[in-house]
């Protein structure tokens, strides 16, 4: 850590880490509602459980991209952050209203939340990810312009890199998109176009340049690679996101009511999306391959690559699997669609945030070399067992939404079995669904339980002559 | 890759494709929402009671359970075409339907999926169900591809 400031990260990791614990235990509660019906009925049914992991996974997100921007902005520009006083009183204003909107969610029943917190002022709550009261989206804005502003006054003041301008675009281009979940019009059609807005062009765009540039940061780090290198491969995979992404986006409006045109441009566009997690999987093993160290957080290096492998196989292949409009006419929002989303959102974002803690904690505290050895070994049994469990849970979930396609989907009217009947004929697939959730939730205590383990690495040795010297 | 192929053709990939593609999806919306929809979302019935109807499925996160046209949970029956599956396409049995539905959750059959009681009016039940009547009839280029949704 070359600058005191980069330290407030620290808070922002850590609480990111907690929200995802809480997720993953909602994320067992549901699955075991998927088999148990009635199981915590009525004190919290399906929809709120679902809420909490849905929302805990976003704000914990939010929390790591911030942490991870607060962390590597600073060291890139050469300079202190703007004002860490400001970083702090942000990190307790979203910590306390996300807590808050959390605990609301849970103990208050969603329409009297509704009702106190003014929804019919500006009605934006009851769709899906964008449950939050409006009050709690005005704070999430403010929060992430305060955020912006330190950020960019600490990247205005210092040098400019590649990493640090990809990384900003991406964080404004959330905050810019952020403003359509206030967009709420009667109109379902109006509302559900302009939905996808925030959801798909963050996830599938703006959150890919983010990624991006954490881990170039990363791989910089790690490899010692000159970051010329690593900034070409860094535009040329944003370039490939945003180019197929963009218009990608209307894979997203086959079935909810925009002409059949964007059958089309979906179909071929989103086809393409796997290109730049592919490119990111070649870009990540290249610059290991070409390492000019090698660096003694070993961890950190699995997680880099992890993050890239399974980005491509749950954002790429996954949503490949079922984006061309003739299969996603009998695939979309069924069983396929939720294997889709666990992997990629596990792959690509949860993966990239472990990254960057598992780069950045160690050096925060006093461990520049990266934790113990033994340390080490614990948080990649963490890295296997929760990235296997996902793979297990993705491939649960892909068997469910195959065999609920072929009952309930593919024949006629008449023929077809009901959704519930459908349901009980895939219990069985939910049942190892949340078996493999188990065993993420116990890679999930051993990665935790890697924190609490003393000491630290030694140097690393240079391979290949001296690495870069901002490296 | 080869040296030839430097940051800055890179970068103007980047920023010349991304400024396309962004301008393109830009004109694909106006296109799609000023001249496509009006023609699809059948909104000269959009009545007041419909987006009455709207409030009450999104007050009671609804979402977090069902899917409308496919998006949101997957937990609980497509409800897009609930009108036609539920209602065999008549307004007074769909409402008969809701109301007799609405008021009979939850079922508390031991370890079956349970929906809450959501203790709506009259009113509110009526405005749901023109609310998921209207949605039936917006043009999807036939979603789903039976009444099972």
């Amino acid at each position: 850590m070359k600058y005191e400031s980069q330290r407030v990260a620290m808070p922002y990791f850590i609480f990111a880490l907690i929200l995802f614990a809480g997720q993953i235990v909602f994320g067992l509660v549901l699955g075991l509602q998927y088999v148990v019906g009635d199981f915590l009925f009525p004190e919290i049914p399906f929809n709120v459980a679902r809420m909490v992991h849905t929302n805990l996974l976003i704000v914990w997100l939010l929390f790591g991209f911030m942490g991870a921007t607060y962390y590597l902005v600073p060291e890139e520009a050469q300079t202190e952050l703007y004002s860490p006083l400001l970083a702090w009183i942000l990190f307790w204003v979203f910590a306390v209203a996300g807590t808050l909107t959390i605990l609301g969610y849970l103990f208050v029943d969603y329409a009297t939340l509704a009702d106190v917190t003014m929804n019919k002022l500006l009605p934006t709550m009851g769709r899906e990810f964008l449950e939050q009261p409006t009050i709690t989206k005005i704070g999430i804005a403010l929060v992430v312009v305060g955020f912006l502003f330190n950020i960019l006054m600490t990247a205005l003041k210092g040098r400019k890199t590649v990493v640090n301008i990809v990384l900003i675009t991406g964080l404004i281009g959330l905050a810019v998109l952020w403003l359509f979940s206030f967009y709420n019009p009667g109109n379902l059609t109006l509302d559900k176009y302009f939905w996808w807005f925030v959801v798909h062009l963050w996830v599938e765009g703006v959150w890919e340049l983010i990624m991006g540039a954490i881990l170039a940061y990363v791989l910089i780090k790690i490899t010692g690679v000159d970051r010329e290198v690593i900034e070409k491969w860094l535009y040329v995979i944003i370039a490939m996101a945003l180019i197929t992404g963009i218009i990608g986006t209307g894979h997203h409006f086959f079935w909810i009511g925009p002409p059949e045109y964007w059958l089309w441009l979906g179909s071929v566009f989103s086809a393409l999306e796997p290109l730049p997690f592919f490119m990111m999987v070649l870009f990540a093993f290249n610059m290991i391959n070409r390492r000019r160290r090698n660096h003694p957080n070993k961890a950190a290096m699995l997680w880099a690559m992890g993050t890239a492998v399974m980005a491509f196989l749950g954002a790429g292949v996954w949503g490949f699997l079922h984006t061309l409009a003739p299969v996603n006419y009998y695939t979309h929002g069924s069983q396929i669609t939720a294997a889709h989303g666990h992997m990629a959102f596990y792959g690509a974002y949860v993966m990239i945030v472990l990254t960057i803690i598992s780069y950045a904690m160690p050096i925060m505290r006093g461990r520049p070399y990266g934790n113990s050895n033994t340390a080490q070994v614990l948080e990649m049994w963490g890295f296997w067992l929760m990235t296997i469990s996902m793979v297990f849970i993705t491939l649960f979930l892909t068997g469910a939404g195959i065999l609920q396609i072929w009952l309930q989907r593919i024949p006629e009217s008449g023929e077809a079995l009901s959704f519930m009947a459908t349901q009980d004929n895939i219990a069985l697939f939910y049942w190892m669904r949340l078996v493999a959730g188990c065993f993420f939730l116990a890679g999930l205590i051993v990665y935790f339980g890697s924190f609490f383990i003393k000491g630290q690495a030694s140097p690393s040795e240079e391979v290949r002559g001296p690495a870069t010297a901002d490296a | 890759m080869a040296e030839r192929f430097t940051k800055s053709m890179a970068r103007n990939i980047y920023l010349g494709g991304s400024a396309f593609f962004v301008l393109l999806f830009l004109a694909l919306t106006f296109d799609t929402q000023s001249r496509a929809m009006p023609e699809r979302d059948n909104r000269d019935q959009l009545t007041e009671q419909v987006v009455r109807g709207k409030h009450v499925w999104e007050n009671n996160n609804c979402v977090g359970c069902h899917s409308l046209m496919g998006e949101g949970a997957y937990f609980a029956p497509e409800l897009a075409n609930v009108f036609d599956r539920r209602g065999g396409g008549d307004s007074e049995v769909f409402k008969a339907y809701m109301n007799a539905w609405m008021n009979a959750m939850p079922t508390n059959v031991p370890g079956r999926r349970q929906m809450p009681q959501f203790n709506l009016t009259d009113q509110e039940i009526e405005d749901l169900a023109a609310f998921l009547e209207w949605t039936s009839k917006i043009d999807d280029n036939g979603w789903p591809p039976n009444i099972e949704g």
